[in-house]
């Protein structure tokens, strides 16, 4: 059902800018004035969203480890740097791995239950497919989102140009195929997948965990049609975009109602991003499971939040401070001298 | 306002604003107008093998499919849809006219980023440089 209402309310998402621009003729709302507001919505919320995530209280170390820690026998025992990272550089290549390679998800693992003769046993084994999946999914977006960096800049800088050369390498057909828009679609389709087919992932699968993927998908399938199929007119659409980055707006009156399509559901996805589970962006450098040496054996840490008139009590002063009633009352003390007189602290 | 570990914090939110809206300072501060590139028309021809408009969005499904027809197929006559018959021949039907890939084919292709591969085998109508 979260499924439905999702790909539901994306179809409805679809046909605001149809009516809006086919029939209502708002060009001008949904070529300018929709985008602009979704894009100072989207920066205004992510920053907000970050600064507050700054703001508010950093536990001393927590970060989760996949490895063996520094030995007292480091031949033994050999430390894993980056999965039981202990420095500060170690940290920082295993945030490389995590942002770059999505390391925790390569370290996925699936449980599974096998009965044998003498009884059920749970076996562990590598499972790669989400991360397959997913890294399909986000380097695929993230080229497509570069490669749009021909319509808001000119002259077209040089890594824009070889990225259109190399997704284009394959030479198929005319307008050439994209390796990134199939990435982009597979990726999605196989996420979605795992989440309707797989039981346990649909179990706790809500409408916001759907709803970002069905937009998504809605977005890549517009952008194709627009592409391959509705073959619009892209310089057109590049003084449009043009017109947005240069605050000198003009719409053009040849372009296709897909385009509109196409930039309302961007724009809606720029509005809900501040505000969903898409904010695992930022979040990801601000894991602290992630990002933080595993030292707190190697070094003292203080509660950033501590008040600083209360001072430390160690057991020692404590039993100085108690031991003639401890004595009293029959506890056992460790320097049997704190029985005698209290000490005048 | 106290932030932990603002610093960085801080650091990573500028670079991400700043790339987001570095088209918006490219735009105000290199290319200021952007205007749609003015072709140079063919002196004495009007009309294309097919309208403007066809021509403008699909020219180059036109040209992937004359490339198939004419080397893959062999088939070498075009009806265009006023039943009009052209060859099929990108150097002697296309660049009778368009006599300059610098003046024409680039001006659009340069500014949309795309490299179309037809020069990979043809010569460009104004020659090598």
């Amino acid at each position: 059902m979260n499924a439905l209402y999702s790909l539901l309310f994306v179809f409805l998402l679809v046909l605001i800018p149809l009516f809006g621009v086919d029939a209502a003729h708002m060009k001008t709302i949904f070529g300018v004035c929709i985008p602009i507001t979704a894009f100072i919505i989207f920066l205004l919320g992510f920053i907000y969203k970050v600064v507050n995530w700054g703001r508010s209280a950093v536990p001393f170390r927590i970060p989760t480890t996949g490895g063996q820690f520094k030995s007292f026998d480091p031949v033994l025992f050999k430390q894993n740097k980056y999965d039981c990272p202990q420095t500060g550089a170690q940290t920082f290549v295993r945030m490389v791995l995590e942002v770059f390679a999505f390391r925790s998800l390569f370290r996925n693992t699936e449980a599974s239950l096998h009965e044998t003769k003498g009884g059920p046993v749970v076996a562990y084994k590598s499972s790669k497919w989400l991360w397959l999946f997913a890294i399909t999914f986000h380097y695929s977006f993230f080229i497509i989102a570069l490669r749009h960096l021909r319509l808001f800049l000119e002259p077209v800088p040089f890594f824009v140009n070889g990225l259109e050369f190399v997704d284009g390498l394959l030479q198929i057909g005319a307008p050439t195929m994209y390796l990134a828009d199939i990435g982009l679609v597979a990726g999605v389709l196989l996420l979605l997948g795992r989440r309707m087919i797989n039981p346990r992932v649909n179990y706790i699968s809500y409408v916001s965990d759907y709803f970002p993927l069905f937009l998504i998908l809605a977005i890549a399938l517009s952008g194709v049609y627009m592409r391959y199929f509705a073959m619009v007119d892209v310089i057109a659409i590049k003084e449009l975009t043009m017109g947005l980055v240069t605050f000198n707006y003009h719409i053009p009156e040849t372009i296709d109602v897909s385009f509109f399509v196409h930039v309302f559901l961007v724009s809606v996805l720029m509005v809900y991003f501040p505000f969903s589970k898409l904010m695992h962006l930022p979040g990801v450098f601000l894991s602290p499971t992630r990002n933080m040496p595993n030292d707190t054996r190697a070094k003292h840490h203080v509660n950033p939040w501590n008040d600083p008139n209360i001072k430390a009590h160690s057991y020692a002063d404590y039993e100085k401070h108690f031991g003639p009633a401890m004595a009293e009352a029959g506890l056992p003390l460790d320097n049997p001298e704190n029985a005698g007189a209290e000490e005048k602290a | 306002m106290k932030m932990h570990y603002g610093a960085p914090i801080i650091v990573g939110l500028v670079i991400f604003v700043g790339a987001l809206c570095a088209p918006f300072v490219v735009g105000m501060a290199v290319t200021k107008t952007y205007k749609q590139p003015e072709l140079k028309m063919p002196a004495n021809e009007k009309e294309c093998v097919e309208s403007k408009e066809f021509m403008r969005e699909k020219h180059m499904q036109l040209l992937n499919d004359w490339r198939d027809w004419a080397l893959r197929d062999g088939k070498r006559i075009y009806t265009n849809h006023a039943g009009k018959e052209f060859t099929i021949s990108l150097q002697n039907t296309c660049m009778k006219c368009h006599i300059s890939k610098a003046d024409f084919c680039d001006k659009c292709h340069t500014d949309a980023g795309v490299s179309p591969y037809c020069w990979d085998c043809h010569i460009q109508p104004e020659g090598l440089k």
